[in-house]
């Protein structure tokens, strides 16, 4: 299996570096600018769609980090960002609690979920690591099927509280906020992630796992570290998603779209930097929901595999590597 | 006899049945795969194109649908063979198989399924087979040709296959690519011709594994993904590259999946036949009857 062969990354040259601090300070003041404009178009519409791709955006970063930084591909997607909307409706129902304690929830269970994945696959490379964490989502798929409490095959009912948190006029608008934030906060973890000493030892690994080894990089636990935290931020993608739809069940939940996408978006976008997947969400997700309105829903994913096969063969380093290509 | 012993041994029969479709399945994923390291992720929506395609040949012209399958396998050649040369010229020639070829075999999968959907819709499609409602009885023990025909031609095929591999020369250099690309080099022969035969091959047992498939069951756009998990569980406990490995894992895993369907619901088995794939994965990633790598 001759995993660990991808061409080194072109590094950024980056002449003048930002600051972890004035980061996270700028994805707030885009976060808070995003969320004012949304609630200036205030449409319904607006709103659902807006969430629809901000989801894909905390998706596809979350995914970014275990597979573009550390090269380990998840395909097993779907079973995190399920696992969040399924600890929704499960928390919801038992404790009565609010969307806000059940994201935090969701985190944890999703997060626990990437350390058992972590720990049970340390061993495996390349495509045995991929077809494990297909698994693990066929194994889960069935649990919940099986699990009568949230709905079984069936599916469950989520009904939106009536009483909308403050300075929002619609829940739609509230959760289109939630969304907004989580997303901020998503691209802000991955790049604080991406420039730390973590980053550089995921990218020597992602490179060479032996030889990184070698040199003295902690793989192990660098690998669980990664594992978990992309884990949990897939199933913080996934949490709103009872509420937006008001209904969730295990099929469209665990859908193979979802696994689609969390893979095309990097790859489309580019793999080596948080840009990358925040370009290929935005750009696909809002290339499908279009294609959903005016075409059909068969049609988009048809569109997310074409693109996907036309980008892997035609530029394999996404559409950052493109502009990196012609800058030089 | 006993109820419960009856439905036990009717379990394991009929779950070794199952087991002909499964290793008919995995063997073509046992070639692209565990030989030639293609990690062809698509390999199940291959499968169920054939079945479909056979299920409308069938409803055209009333032919047997194993032997449609079998008729339709030159054709499934030749794309599995166009497709390693693209796969190989922008993913192996590169080095870049590890994660842009998952990705690609993945894209190419959603085409498949997609395209499926929209060309001939979403609904199930099945073939009927002439003996497809006999029912051969020993004692309590029922044997249904809808299963035993398929699982008897998908045995035939893979005992065909394992002999040309073992005793032709390009069935040996098959084999030989798996080990060393550069040796056969040495000995003057192509490895990427070999290759894209043998990749051609796997398909071609794609389609005729979608042949029993659609006699077994019905057969829609998305019933490939089940069968994503089961095949590439079956290839890696049979120890990638080991034919007879990947059939006895097959039959096993047949066995394993329908005595708990009967035992405890069918909702349960791909829970336990997966949850079977982890452990080994986890404990013995070479898989029961591999080499140690």
């Amino acid at each position: 299996m001759s995993d660990a062969t991808l061409p080194a990354m072109p590094v950024f040259p980056a002449p003048r570096r930002m600051g972890h601090g004035a980061f996270w300070l700028a994805c707030a003041v885009a976060a808070l600018a995003l969320i004012a404009v949304l609630r200036g178009i205030g449409s319904e519409y607006a709103y659902f769609a807006a969430t629809f791709v901000l989801q894909y955006v905390v998706l596809a970063t979350a995914w970014n980090i275990l597979g573009g930084y550390a090269g380990y591909v998840n395909f097993g997607a779907a079973a995190f960002f399920a696992a969040g909307a399924y600890t929704t409706v499960a928390i919801g129902k038992a404790l009565g609690l609010s969307l806000l304690p059940c994201i935090g929830f969701a985190a944890l269970v999703g997060g626990a979920l990437g350390l058992g994945t972590g720990l049970l696959t340390l061993r495996l490379r390349g495509a045995y690591f991929a077809i494990a964490t297909l698994c693990l989502s066929v194994v889960l798929q069935t649990l919940v099927v099986n699990w009568n409490y949230v709905g079984g095959s069936r599916g469950a009912y989520v009904i939106r509280p009536r009483d909308i948190p403050w300075p929002f006029d619609t829940y739609s608008g509230y959760l289109c906020a939630v969304a907004v934030v989580l997303a901020a906060a998503a691209i802000a973890i991955a790049r604080t992630i991406e420039k730390s000493r973590l980053g550089l030892g995921l990218a020597a690994l992602r490179d060479d796992e032996q030889a990184a080894e070698a040199a003295g990089v902690p793989t192990l636990r660098l690998k669980l570290i990664a594992t978990t935290i992309s884990g949990a931020m897939m199933a913080v993608a996934g949490a709103p998603l009872p509420l937006l739809g008001s209904y969730v069940e295990p099929t469209s939940a665990f859908g193979l779209a979802y696994a689609v996408n969390a893979i095309a978006m990097p790859l489309i976008g580019g793999t080596a930097s948080w840009a990358g997947p925040l370009i290929g969400a935005v750009l696909l997700s809002s290339l499908q929901q279009a294609a959903t309105v005016t075409i059909s829903s068969a049609a988009n994913l048809l569109i997310v595999g074409v693109v996907l096969v036309v980008f892997v063969c035609a530029a394999p380093h996404g559409i950052l590597g493109l502009f990196r290509k012609g800058g030089r | 006899m006993d109820p419960d012993l009856a439905l036990l041994l009717n379990g394991i029969v009929s779950g070794l049945l199952l087991g002909g479709l499964y290793a008919a399945a995995a063997a073509g994923l046992s070639i692209s795969f565990g030989m030639l390291d293609v990690v062809n992720i698509a390999h199940p929506a291959f499968m169920v194109l054939g079945a479909m395609l056979v299920a409308l040949f069938w409803g055209a012209t009333g032919i047997d649908p194993l032997v449609l399958s079998i008729l339709l396998t030159p054709a499934f050649w030749a794309l599995g063979a166009a497709i390693y040369v693209a796969y190989h010229h922008f993913f192996e020639r590169r080095g870049d198989e590890a994660i842009q070829g998952l990705a690609f075999f993945f894209g190419v999968m959603f085409i498949i399924e997609i395209g499926l959907v929209l060309a001939i819709g979403p609904e199930q499609h099945f073939a009927d087979a002439s003996y497809a409602n006999t029912t051969w009885r020993l004692g309590e023990i029922d044997l249904p040709l809808r299963m035993l025909v398929p699982a008897l031609v998908a045995f035939l095929a893979i005992g065909g296959l394992a002999l040309f591999l073992r005793h032709s020369f390009t069935g040996r250099a098959i084999a030989a690519v798996a080990q060393d690309r550069e040796a056969l080099r040495l000995l003057a022969i192509d490895p990427v011709r070999i290759k894209r035969l043998a990749f051609g091959i796997s398909i071609a047992m794609a389609a005729l594994a979608g042949g029993a498939l659609v006699v077994v069951q019905p057969v829609d756009a998305g019933s490939g993904h089940i069968f994503i998990g089961r095949v590439f569980a079956i290839v890696i406990m049979g120890g990638l590259s080991s034919l007879w490995g990947c059939v006895l894992a097959a039959l096993a895993f047949g066995v394993v999946e329908n005595v708990t369907a009967s035992f405890y619901g069918p909702s349960w088995s791909p829970a336990v036949a997966f949850g079977a794939l982890l452990l080994v994965l986890a404990v013995r990633p070479q898989g029961f009857f591999g080499r140690v790598a």
